[in-house]
């Protein structure tokens, strides 16, 4: 009995899977459904992007404000101070940047989008769009799929940027650290390879959050429930999943660049 | 030729023993009719017996367990007379369906646009027409959030007519709007049939309006097609059901005259 069920959750949890494969890349491949793509796409940005910006340029002089602070208690310990700005750079470019900001746009736009296309579910709003001969997918999901290629990597270079100048402020401002040994060091320590896997990292989780969320939204009426319940589901499943989503692939990108 | 023995045009639409069912629950269990061209065939019956999900099976939104529809002679089961026949109708949703993040003017572009035919300077004229035709041309800036219930039917309405289709499906265009409004859709879908020569079918729980209006009606009931033919016969029908449903509408006027 335990056994069936396990195995009767595997095959609905592949089933799933392949529903979001396929969900995904109809979004991608009907992107020109509907027609206004400049339109939709420039709303995309705006949703997923420049309503971010605040919540990443907040989270991110924390980020490096305390990565500064951590920073120099802990090089201080072994003299070796002076390595601040490596530790800081190193840090918000390689991992932190891009998963914080990964997540924090998914916790703000990528909810927002879970909510709005379940909403639009459960009002008829996807039937009504199907029976406009528009594909759906591509209509509400598609310009976002893109947006998220540039929004994602954007946001994750400010959140670097910003976090970098925390960390100076925090150890160069409030501590006692050298200002010109700190940026030495941060030029010094970033290099291509760095830059590349942190914009690889933020592309791939702009992707996998985005169509998550929309993905969750978009079969609100799958949950079980319906109306408002649906949507409450589809939106607390959108970010849960994104959420492991992105450090899961994390941790598959890092290993493989390593 | 004699007239008597000229092949006729076939019907618009025509459905042979359909079945639908969800879980356990049959909710059609063995129905045929036909739309003849330029009619208004209303779908009547008690609460739950499966006239929206009728209407939906048609349209494609869900799929039948079995049975033939055609469309204009042609099978709908052929994935191009399914495009012919979303090309060439609308459907009206039950509570409208209208997209919510759209303006009225947009809402009434998009199936234009989607459709492509035509440049965008006609697809403002006919946007302007038929807004000024349902006098929604003030509101064209409006969000359908901020329309009342018979304005946003008023645009529902609109949006399925602007690609003058020759089918339109109504899913109870009188849901949730008093007598007097109810009376004023099913005058609008009238004027508006006669005007521009579209075929309807209308699902609704108004027996009174939809005998005004309608050239046949059809009675379901659990799941099956218990009377079907003109509107007159169904006044004069000595079916037991629809003679009790007849005396319950005319003994609840007689109470509410006292």
């Amino acid at each position: 009995m335990f056994v069936d069920q396990i195995g009767k959750f595997t095959l609905s949890r592949l089933e799933a899977a392949g529903r979001w494969t396929l969900f995904s890349g109809a979004s991608l491949l009907h992107v020109r459904s509907g027609g206004a793509l400049g339109s939709r796409l420039a709303r995309s940005v705006f949703e997923l992007g420049v309503r971010c910006i605040p919540v990443i340029a907040i989270v991110s002089a924390f980020a490096g404000l305390v990565l500064g602070l951590q920073g120099h208690y802990v090089l201080s310990r072994f003299g070796a101070s002076g390595m601040l700005g490596t530790l800081v750079s190193l840090s918000l470019c390689r991992e932190l940047g891009p998963v914080l900001a990964a997540l924090m746009i998914a916790g703000q736009a990528g909810t927002a989008l879970a909510a709005e296309l379940g909403i639009q579910r459960s009002t008829e709003q996807i039937d009504a769009i199907e029976l406009l001969d528009i594909s759906p997918e591509g209509f509400l999901a598609g310009a976002r799929l893109f947006a998220s290629l540039l929004v994602f990597p954007s946001l994750t270079a400010l959140f670097v940027i910003v976090g970098v100048a925390g960390g100076w402020l925090s150890g160069c401002v409030l501590l006692p650290q050298d200002p010109d040994a700190y940026w030495a060091a941060v030029h010094s320590a970033l290099r291509g390879r760095d830059v590349f896997e942190c914009l690889l990292k933020a592309a791939v989780f702009g992707l996998l959050t985005t169509s998550l969320c929309a993905y969750q939204g978009f079969n609100a009426h799958r949950s079980g429930e319906a109306g408002a319940r649906a949507v409450g589901i589809a939106t607390v499943r959108g970010i849960v999943l994104s959420s492991i989503a992105i450090l899961a692939a994390d941790y598959l990108i890092t290993a493989a660049l390593l | 030729m004699n007239p008597s023995t000229a092949p006729s045009e076939p019907p618009v639409l025509e459905i042979r023993r359909l079945r639908k069912g969800f879980a356990e629950r049959e909710v059609l269990r063995d129905i045929s009719f036909q739309v003849p061209t330029g009619s208004i065939v209303s779908i009547l019956g008690r609460s739950g017996t499966g006239k929206s999900v009728l209407l939906k099976c048609v349209v494609g939104l869900l799929e039948a367990d079995s049975g033939e529809m055609f469309y204009r002679g042609a099978p709908l089961a052929k994935s191009e007379c399914r495009i012919a026949l979303r090309r060439a109708s609308s459907y009206v949703f039950q509570h409208n369906a209208l997209f919510d993040s759209a303006t009225v003017r947009e809402n009434v572009l998009l199936p234009l646009q989607a459709r492509g035919t035509g440049s965008p300077k006609e697809w403002d004229k006919n946007v302007r027409d038929v807004l000024a035709r349902l006098e929604l041309e003030d509101a064209a800036e409006r969000y359908p959030a901020e329309l009342s219930g018979g304005m946003q039917k008023r645009l529902a309405v609109a949006r399925a007519l602007v690609t003058q289709p020759e089918l339109v499906f109504f899913d109870e265009p009188t849901a949730g709007l008093d007598p007097l409004r109810r009376n004023a859709v099913f005058a609008m879908i009238s004027k508006l049939q006669r005007e521009r020569g579209f075929t309807a079918v209308v699902v609704t729980h108004d027996v009174q309006e939809a005998l005004v209006v309608s050239s046949r009606i059809l009675w379901l009931d659990a799941g099956l097609v218990r009377f079907d033919g003109p509107a007159a016969e169904f006044e004069t029908s000595d079916d037991a059901q629809i003679c009790e449903f007849r005396d319950n509408i005319a003994a609840l006027r007689t109470a509410l005259r006292s």
